[in-house]
């Protein structure tokens, strides 16, 4: 009897302690996003997303050359980044079986571990030593080697939900198989590796590490690919580690605006996927 | 002529997954414009066999074959047939209806067509209509042309993977256990279509009942452990089977 | 002989195709398919890329000093005197730290999604909880920087001083850049990734295993201890190895948050360094090519310890996976 009502003693408080843990692992989030809203909502106005920085000592200033900057990186990586993910995928779940399927498959989740900061160094080596300069190209070239194997491994479980029925019926219908996987199979499973393909891309936008020594930053707007270019997360990097309060007052703004593009972008994908699974069962 | 030379005809045809044999050495063949059932307990080739026949069957990892198939007396594994030009001649529907769930109805029945390029946006059109009209499913969804297939019932979906298969105007149409999925109503509409669709193509149907066998084909044969052990009128077979073994599973003895 | 059947036995469907021919390339089918090979290639071959781009990055530091590099503790660039120790000491010790609080919280928490917590509500804590994931790095930074530190020096550090201080560990100046501050913050950062991945192995289990358990008596504590957990075992170890796969590679976080100091301290308060760290802080005015070559070193050193950490954990979570599947 007493050893029962200890039993139970024993379920109940690991429970709380369960509880317990919960209450501190969604603490972080809560106060990360609270210090974002209360100190970078603060220097907050329209010249902040449409003007270039000002000169140290001098107020105002905005980051709209790393705005630029993080979207022609992104935007770049992405246009190699993504369709070549895409396009490893579909190999790895139309030659499901196959040895270079299964070398792919395990190569990608080992370079999804990767430190981006390794990235970095690759890119340095493999692109900036080879040209002798920094450049936004260099960047994009790591955020790609970054994204491809995410893409690729997300298009891949998206392919394979597809009914084998469905590509049956399509080669039943005298459809050659590339038809089949593309007028079929990628329609169908599309807004799966859209929402996939968004995730990475919001995963990206917000990694520093492969930038500092490929893009290297600037203080100002530029569209030349071929040099250094500015880019959210360096700016906040740049102006936390800096001495200036206003340098951190800049660096809390930039950071809310890099985690505003993040987390919608996460939060959107996250939605979009639900709905989709929730009309499939 | 007294008999009509076979649309389809296999010889020697047996069909293996790996080392696995499933199908063993059958020859068959299927006159045109006629029902031909093949019957047998799960796991007897019958599905398999019937895969061999628009070479779907290489589509499955490990699938191979030996033997040979007629198509109109072109070996269809020849060397230099496209599997692809086969199907649109050899169309085929599942057991599981499977419109296409990114199209509308109309696309849905499109799709085997718009492969040929030569035909015209109007001509296309006329075909799907025909082809609904044919598959008995022109009257539910006439309205709805532009509506996804997905939101249709099962027998409709099977009812218009039927009229997209015929669409292309194939010689041959097989049918894998197409009643399978289907609620009793559902089952009679695609029995009376296949009763109708004979007079314009050859039917060859996968059943595992019995019954269905008996009402729609006028050819049956009975497999069993991958061997095809008895072929012949349906209406002999049912009544006066040869075999013993065709006899036990037709009375309900095994199966 | 080859000739079409009889048209009179056999009435012509519309559109007849009597004469149609079997014959017919795929072109397209070669070309789809070479594309796609092409594709998956490329995956492999940036592996093998990365890993010859970093040898012969560090080849004249591999040439200088050897092996003894990862144990060497001299860091000076003037005298182009290299040796990697303190900062694989520094990776290895906040990974290490951080992984002994955040395993038993992420456990916690992913015990609790699956089997205890309220259904309205366990996907929901699991999503703001991935969503901790989604917060870039450089954020965790600034966030450390600002807050977590000044809240760390003024309250948490002094209480831990003043009750523990008789470990070595708790001894010494109290600095706001330190081993303890970056192991914290990583804390927070590799949560997210073990949490999921559990939770995903958890929600794997059979339900027979639960019910098994429950039948016998047992209460839902003990079913978690007794079937649950041991049958997810190599699965949480393989979730909880990612995670060290991710503390060791991070690196805005920790560089902005370790302090950066080349020396080794006994205490936890004291500023360290870790491999990413160093190479984010040193490699854009590195002074010489030997310099460089150490970095990359050190890279291709952080390269090799992740590539086998992560490949071991997918093997682990791989087999659950399998052992599910086929049960």
């Amino acid at each position: 009897m007493n050893r029962r009502a200890m039993r139970r003693f024993v379920s109940r408080f690991m429970v709380g302690l369960m509880v317990l843990a919960v209450v501190i692992a969604v603490l972080p989030l809560l106060l990360i996003l609270g210090s974002l809203l209360l100190r970078g909502a603060g220097a907050r106005s329209p010249a902040f997303f449409v003007s270039s920085p000002a000169p140290v000592g001098m107020p105002g200033g905005g980051v709209l050359h790393a705005i630029v900057g993080t979207l022609m990186i992104v935007g770049m990586a992405s246009l190699a980044g993504i369709p070549l993910g895409i396009a490893a995928g579909f190999y790895c779940s139309e030659y499901n079986g196959t040895r270079l399927a299964s070398v792919t498959r395990f190569v990608a989740d080992v370079l999804n571990g990767t430190p981006s900061i390794v990235v970095g160094v690759f890119a340095w080596t493999w692109v900036v030593r080879a040209q002798g300069h920094y450049s936004a190209t260099a960047g994009a070239v790591a955020l790609a080697v970054l994204m491809l194997p995410m893409v690729m491994r997300t298009t891949e479980e998206l392919l394979k939900l597809v009914p084998v029925s469905l590509r049956e019926a399509a080669l039943a219908l005298g459809y050659s198989r590339w038809r089949t996987s593309l007028v079929v199979v990628l329609r169908t499973a599309l807004p799966g590796i859209v929402t996939g393909s968004l995730l990475s891309v919001a995963r990206i936008a917000g990694e520093t590490a492969p930038l500092l020594f490929t893009v290297l930053g600037s203080q100002y707007l530029s569209f030349d690919v071929d040099r250094p270019m500015a880019a959210l997360p360096l700016v906040v990097y740049q102006y936390a580690i800096g001495p200036y309060p206003a340098w951190h007052r800049l660096a809390w703004t930039s950071a809310l605006v890099l985690i505003l593009v993040v987390l919608v972008l996460s939060i959107a994908a996250r939605i979009v996927t639900r709905q989709r699974f929730g009309r499939r069962d | 002529m007294t008999e009509p030379l076979p649309r389809l005809r296999t010889e020697k045809l047996s069909a293996m997954y790996g080392k696995f044999t499933a199908v063993k050495n059958v020859s068959l063949a299927f006159a045109p414009n006629k029902v031909h059932a093949l019957i047998g307990p799960s796991g007897c080739g019958k599905s398999t066999f019937l895969r061999t026949l628009n070479r779907m069957h290489e589509m499955t990892p490990g699938g191979w074959i030996v033997g040979k198939v007629y198509l109109d007396d072109q070996d269809v594994y020849a060397n230099g047939v496209s599997p692809i030009q086969l199907r649109r001649r050899v169309g085929m529907v599942f057991q599981k209806p499977t419109p296409f769930p990114t199209m509308s109805i109309f696309d849905n029945v499109a799709a085997g067509l718009v492969l040929d390029r030569s035909k015209s946006k109007r001509e296309v059109a006329e075909i799907v209509e025909r082809s609904l009209v044919r598959a008995a499913l022109w009257n539910e969804v006439k309205d709805r042309l532009k509506a996804s297939a997905v939101g249709l019932s099962g027998g409709q979906q099977q009812r218009l993977c039927l009229a997209r298969t015929i669409a292309p105007e194939p010689e041959v149409i097989l049918l894998d256990e197409p009643t399978a999925s289907l609620d009793p109503q559902g089952t009679q509409r695609i029995e009376e279509l296949v009763f109708e669709l004979k007079r314009e193509f050859t039917i060859i149907i996968v059943t595992h009942n019995m019954q269905q066998a008996a009402r729609v084909s006028d050819t049956t044969s009975f497999f069993y452990l991958g061997e095809m052990v008895e072929h012949g009128a349906t209406r002999r077979i049912f009544t006066t089977p040869k075999e013993e073994r065709t006899e036990a599973y037709i009375t309900g003895r095994f199966g | 002989m080859a000739q079409p059947a009889d048209p009179a036995a056999t009435p012509a469907p519309p559109g007849q195709a009597q004469s149609r021919s079997l014959a017919g390339g795929s072109l397209g089918d070669v070309v789809f398919k070479w594309i796609l090979i092409l594709s998956a290639l490329a995956i492999p071959l940036l592996l093998g890329g990365l890993l010859y781009e970093l040898v012969k990055g560090s080849l004249p530091a591999i040439e200088a000093f050897g092996l003894g590099f990862l144990t060497s503790s001299v860091w000076d660039p003037v005298a182009e005197r290299f040796g990697a120790w303190p900062l694989i000491f520094g990776t290895l010790l906040t990974s290490f730290i951080a992984l002994l609080l955040a395993v038993p919280l992420s456990l916690g928490v992913a015990i609790y999604l699956t089997e205890f917590a309220p259904g309205p509500i366990r996907r929901p804590v699991a999503m703001v909880i991935e969503l901790l994931a989604a917060i870039p790095s450089v954020v965790y930074g600034l966030w450390g920087i600002f807050v977590l530190i000044p809240f760390l020096t003024s309250t948490v550090y002094p209480w831990l001083q003043g009750t523990l201080g008789f470990l070595p560990i708790f001894q010494g100046p109290i600095y706001g850049p330190s081993v303890l501050s970056a192991s914290l913050i990583l804390t927070i950062m590799v949560m997210p990734y073990i949490m999921s991945v559990s939770r995903e192995v958890l929600l794997a289990v059979p339900e027979g295993q639960r019910e098994a358990a429950l039948a016998l008596g047992a209460t839902r504590w003990e079913a978690v201890t007794s079937a649950i957990v041991p049958y997810a075992k190599s699965g949480i170890i393989g979730a909880v190895i990612l995670g060290l796969g991710r503390a060791l590679g991070e690196t805005m976080a920790v560089t902005m948050l370790i302090g950066n100091s080349h020396e080794i301290s006994a205490s936890l308060f004291a500023p360290g360094y870790s491999m990413a760290a160093a190479i984010a802080n040193e490699f854009s005015e590195a002074a010489s090519t030997l310099h460089y070559a150490s970095l990359t070193y050190v890279a291709l050193a952080l390269f090799g310890v992740t590539v086998l950490v992560n490949a071991g954990a997918r093997l682990l979570i791989w087999r659950v996976g399998r052992r599910g599947g086929s049960a």
